[in-house]
């Protein structure tokens, strides 16, 4: 892998590189950080090493009916909570008419587990604002002091504990277990919110590739003679057509229907038959860039955007959704849930194409396009080796000529220099972006962008 | 939610028997209830009071990251609250030793609500009573004036921390009335001290010179001083006359101010908005007391159950399970602040220092440690002593009063600190300091306390509602302004403007060298934010 990255490297060098181009991929060439799955009992640091959990907690967050009976709230479902989400969304709307500021966001989005497991959380939370002192001024080394007991001499370092997220692993919304009033609600619920609430457009054209997704029973096929259930209606319609033409019925003004004549074979039953339905589908390839230099919040940012963006589509295609889910970072591979896709720890360096030239080479192996209305969203955070796009820009053009929608999303490093990122560069010298705005889409975020900035974000991408 | 037990009643009676030959003072009608994790579900959103009026955001996850407490003046998990008569809660198959365990912590609580000073406003009537028919006056509101109902309750609960607890207390706690004249009140307490402004040495030869009059001649004393003083002050006569026709003045805080001067709320259709704020006001002058009494209202309540669950017979036996249970209330936490064990132990350290009088001048005028060490007047005062602290003190006035080295250096207390190691990647704790003062200081950072923001009249212009923030070095939460001061201006009906502090640029912090570390330094700038029409603009005003 290494060698592999280095030849890389030089061939780069050779070509010529900025550098400020030199210096990103260096730090990410000798990452020596391995792409494994967070550890679920990360919680002892080392053996001797004390550990703090509730450290910061101050004096008011001590309660009695904790500390002396260890009683806590349930966790509330749909059912407990007295107001359900849609009418809580429904009086946040009612806010704007209003002319006050919306109040409520949705948050806390997702909790990966193994197997499909992946549980949606829906968290509706707000804040009460009010005039209250901002204690948060300490610089960041710094973090705040607390009371201690026991032995040390003033200086000592008597525990530590990990800084949240060391390996940048974007373990990231699912933060506090057993909160309080947590709603689970399914993706699909959470793309009808999503919809209907926040305003995100229904799909124009859903795409005319129908296909055979399911059989529905129903008793609709009519058969003479024997069957479930008697149609009164068409059986009586040929009880007198037969009698028409044996001439039973001399005046159809004065009908006696007791002197009909009647036939086994004239009863009309229907019978259980087998109906075809055709319905869209779709499927979605999520690219997530893993590489070094994605490490923290640019993950965290496009992972959480990715979870909104495949419940909306779960929701528009009514559950027909199947989604792929590839990984890169100087090589791409696909991976087989989400929550590899979602837990996988960064490192290494960074091709974007990679990963494009392997989901064409997926599309074309199982000859999707017949199928499947195809959609493809990549979130980086725009660093690429390949400074000019010379690779990616061709596998790009080759996705663009079948898939429905392209959406890329660039987490932008606030750090990082003001000036745009590669990504971004060669999308734009490749004028793709506004030749086919109908099928390619950028959105550029920032690091700190916080949740109704990803929707936003999102509309910008499928809209 | 229903009551406990016959059995568990009786247990609960002989505690209170025990509690009260004990010396603690408590109303004899208590009720206990069972709850389930459901009751809590709808309970604690509403600060356990089951009554309280409803409110859409009680059932939503409220974020706390920002200021946590400093929203919110109650804790919305106790197990006692303050009503008449108090109502705690417990889980339904707690044993009995356990619940004899609670029972002493509750009955010690219900003592620390009824006697001491800083819940005064809340003894004289039932809370529970109260809300129950508020909120049914709400929630008739409701049905006429719909979700305007909840704005008027959002955005007074905007500034329900601005309440004037501490006024309304002082109206309760008026110190008593001299049988003296008005006259000499005014001479001394306003005349001399606000008006001429005399030197604190002129004040007491006056004082002196009252004195020397009243011994000369009991009954014209008085007036022979003031005969004096007119010749000294001819305006004096004047004055008082006029100091008499104007009204006692009394402070009022951001929401009385609302409620007695906006215009907006003077109209008759928005009328109904005042009762609305006026409950929001009440419910968050309750639950003041609560927050601001924490740490001792738990380690007085730690102090009691511990010292009489050991004295009671009626559960022997279970002395291991009690001091796992009280282990895990009672003991200092190695780093983090624990307020039952630091009350707790801090009431026993008073008791003790008391008992040898070494609240005392003769103590302090010592010197020798030694002698400090030996120091026994063997008083036995101990007892009472911790009464009367139970009684008169909150929080800060307990830690800034008690809190001293020989307390820190028995219980190993130190400031626990933490810093970023960045080759590491952790957080280190380390021993900051091992100073009294420093903990203290620590103590008290901690501590409760809202922002002080007053309403100058004389400084709003045509119809601007005007507020000063008096700064103490800490400035406001910068996102919370902008819609805090929008419910505001809707409340008021017209324009409101803040004046603050904020942060104008620090210095000293970018580069910290590793031998000294300096504190960064910080420069302020007053600033100015007006709210017209919801929408919010800043300018800077003169520099502090």
């Amino acid at each position: 892998m290494d060698h592999k990255r280095l030849r890389l490297y030089n061939k780069l060098k050779e070509r010529g590189l900025t550098p400020e181009q030199d210096q990103r991929i260096l730090s990410e060439l000798y990452d020596e950080r391995l792409h494994d799955l967070p550890d679920a009992s990360q919680n002892s640091v080392g053996p001797g090493i004390e550990t703090f959990p509730h450290a910061s907690d101050s004096i008011y967050s001590y309660n009695d009916l904790f500390t002396l009976q260890h009683i806590t709230a349930l966790q509330s479902t749909y059912s407990l909570t007295l107001h359900s989400i849609d009418e809580l969304l429904e009086r946040d709307k009612k806010r704007k008419e209003d002319g006050f500021p919306r109040k409520i966001n949705v948050g806390r989005l997702i909790k990966p587990g193994r197997g499909g497991k992946d549980k949606v959380v829906v968290i509706p939370s707000t804040v009460e604002e009010k005039f209250i002192h901002d204690s948060s001024l300490m610089p960041p080394e710094e973090g705040g002091q607390s009371g201690g007991t026991g032995e040390g001499e003033e200086g000592e370092v008597i525990g530590e504990q990990p800084v949240r997220d060391p390996e940048g692993s974007g373990e990231g919304p699912g933060g506090g277990e057993g909160a309080p009033h947590e709603m689970e609600s399914s993706a699909y619920d959470l793309g009808k919110i999503l919809t209907e609430k926040f305003e995100l457009p229904n799909i124009k054209d859903k795409g005319k590739k129908r296909s055979l997704t399911r059989y529905t029973y129903d008793l609709t096929d009519k058969h003479r003679g024997f069957g479930q259930f008697l149609d009164k209606k068409a059986t009586l319609r040929k009880i007198v057509e037969t009698n028409i033409t044996l001439g039973n019925l001399p005046d159809i003004n004065d009908i006696d229907p007791t002197r009909f004549l009647i036939s086994p074979h004239d009863r009309i039953f229907r019978v259980l038959s087998r109906e075809m339905d055709y319905e869209s589908q779709a499927m979605v390839f999520f690219l997530r860039d893993y590489s070094g230099s994605m490490a923290g919040k640019p993950t965290e940012l496009v992972v959480a955007q990715h979870v909104l963006i495949y419940s909306w589509l779960l929701y528009q295609y009514a559950m027909q959704v199947e989604t792929r889910f590839v990984l890169h970072d100087t090589e791409a591979k696909e991976v087989p849930d989400f929550y590899t896709y979602y837990n996988s720890k960064v490192a290494g360096g960074t091709k974007v194409f990679t990963s494009y030239r392997l989901v064409n080479e997926i599309v074309n192996k199982e000859n999707l396009v017949r199928d499947y209305n195809i959609y493809v969203f990549h979130g980086t955070d725009g660093d690429d080796w390949d400074t000019d796009g010379k690779e990616a820009i061709p596998e790009l053009k080759k996705m663009l000529t079948y898939a429905n929608r392209m959406g890329i999303t660039v987490a932008q490093r606030s750090s990082g220099s003001s000036t745009k990122t590669e990504v971004e560069k060669y999308l734009e010298a490749s004028k793709l972006l506004t030749e086919k705005p109908d099928l390619l889409r950028l959105d550029v975020v920032q690091e700190d962008a916080d949740e109704p900035r990803l929707i936003e974000g999102i509309k910008k991408l499928i809209s | 939610m229903e009551l406990i037990d016959q059995h568990t009643k009786k247990i609960m009676e002989g505690c209170k028997e025990r509690a009260l030959n004990a010396g603690l003072r408590f109303q004899d009608e208590t009720l206990e209830y069972i709850v389930t994790n459901r009751d809590l579900l709808e309970l604690s959103p509403k600060l356990m009071i089951p009554t309280l009026y409803d409110y859409w955001v009680h059932d939503v996850e409220v974020l706390k990251e920002k200021g946590r407490y400093e929203l919110y003046p109650s804790n919305p998990y106790e197990t006692v609250i303050n009503t008449r008569p108090a109502i705690s809660f417990y889980n339904d198959n707690n044993p009995d030793w356990l619940n004899v365990l609670i029972f002493y912590h509750v009955l010690a609580h219900i003592d620390f609500f009824q006697n001491n000073l800083y819940f005064r406003h809340t003894w004289d009537y039932d809370f529970t009573g109260q809300a129950l028919s508020d909120k049914r006056m709400i929630a008739k509101l409701r049905s006429e004036k719909g979700r305007w109902v909840d704005y008027v309750i959002e955005f007074t609960r905007g500034i329900d921390n601005l309440a004037g607890y501490h006024d309304e207390l002082s109206r309760l706690n008026r110190p008593p009335v001299t049988n003296l004249s008005k006259r000499l009140d005014f001479y001394f307490d306003v005349f001399l001290q606000s008006i001429k402004k005399v030197k604190i040495h002129d004040y007491i030869k006056e004082i002196e010179r009252y004195n020397d009059c009243v011994k000369k001649d009991v009954e014209r004393g008085e007036r022979s001083f003031f005969s004096d003083v007119r010749r000294k002050y001819p305006e004096f006569d004047a004055i008082f006359k006029k100091s008499l026709q104007e009204k006692p003045k009394h402070e009022i805080d951001l929401i009385q101010y609302l409620m007695e001067h906006s215009d907006f709320l003077k109209k008759d259709e928005n009328e109904w908005m005042k009762p609305v704020m006026q409950v929001v006001r009440k419910t968050s002058v309750f639950f003041q007391p609560q927050i601001r009494t924490k740490i001792m209202n738990e380690g007085w309540a730690s102090y009691w159950h511990e010292k009489l669950f050991l004295q009671d017979e009626r559960i022997k036996g279970h002395e291991v399970d009690f001091a796992r249970t009280h282990a895990g209330v009672a003991s200092l936490p190695r780093v983090g602040l624990n307020p039952y064990a630091l009350g707790m132990h801090l009431f026993y350290y008073i008791e003790e220092i008391a008992n040898k009088g070494k609240y005392s001048i003769e103590f302090r005028r010592l010197l020798d440690a030694y002698k400090r060490d030996k120091f026994d007047a063997g008083t036995g005062q101990g007892q009472n002593f911790i009464f009367k602290v139970r009684e008169n003190l909150s929080d800060f006035l307990f830690v800034n009063t008690f809190v001293d080295q020989d307390f820190i250096t028995r219980n190993k207390l130190f400031v626990a600190g933490r810093r970023l190691n960045k080759a590491k990647m952790v957080w280190e704790f380390y021993v900051k300091s091992r100073k009294a003062e420093d903990y203290r200081k620590m103590l008290l950072d901690t501590l409760y306390h809202p922002p002080h923001i007053e309403v100058e009249p004389e400084k709003g212009k045509n119809k601007t509602l005007y507020l000063v923030h008096r700064f103490e070095e800490k400035p406001l939460v910068k996102e919370f302004i902008a819609n805090t001061m929008m419910g505001i201006e809707y409340l008021w009906g017209g324009p409101v403007q803040l004046e603050t502090s904020e942060v104008a640029s620090v210095t000293g912090s970018s580069t910290p060298t590793k031998e000294e570390k300096k504190e960064p330094e910080i420069k302020w700038q007053r600033v100015l934010y007006t709210m017209e029409n919801r929408k919010l603009s800043k300018r800077n005003i003169s520099s502090v």
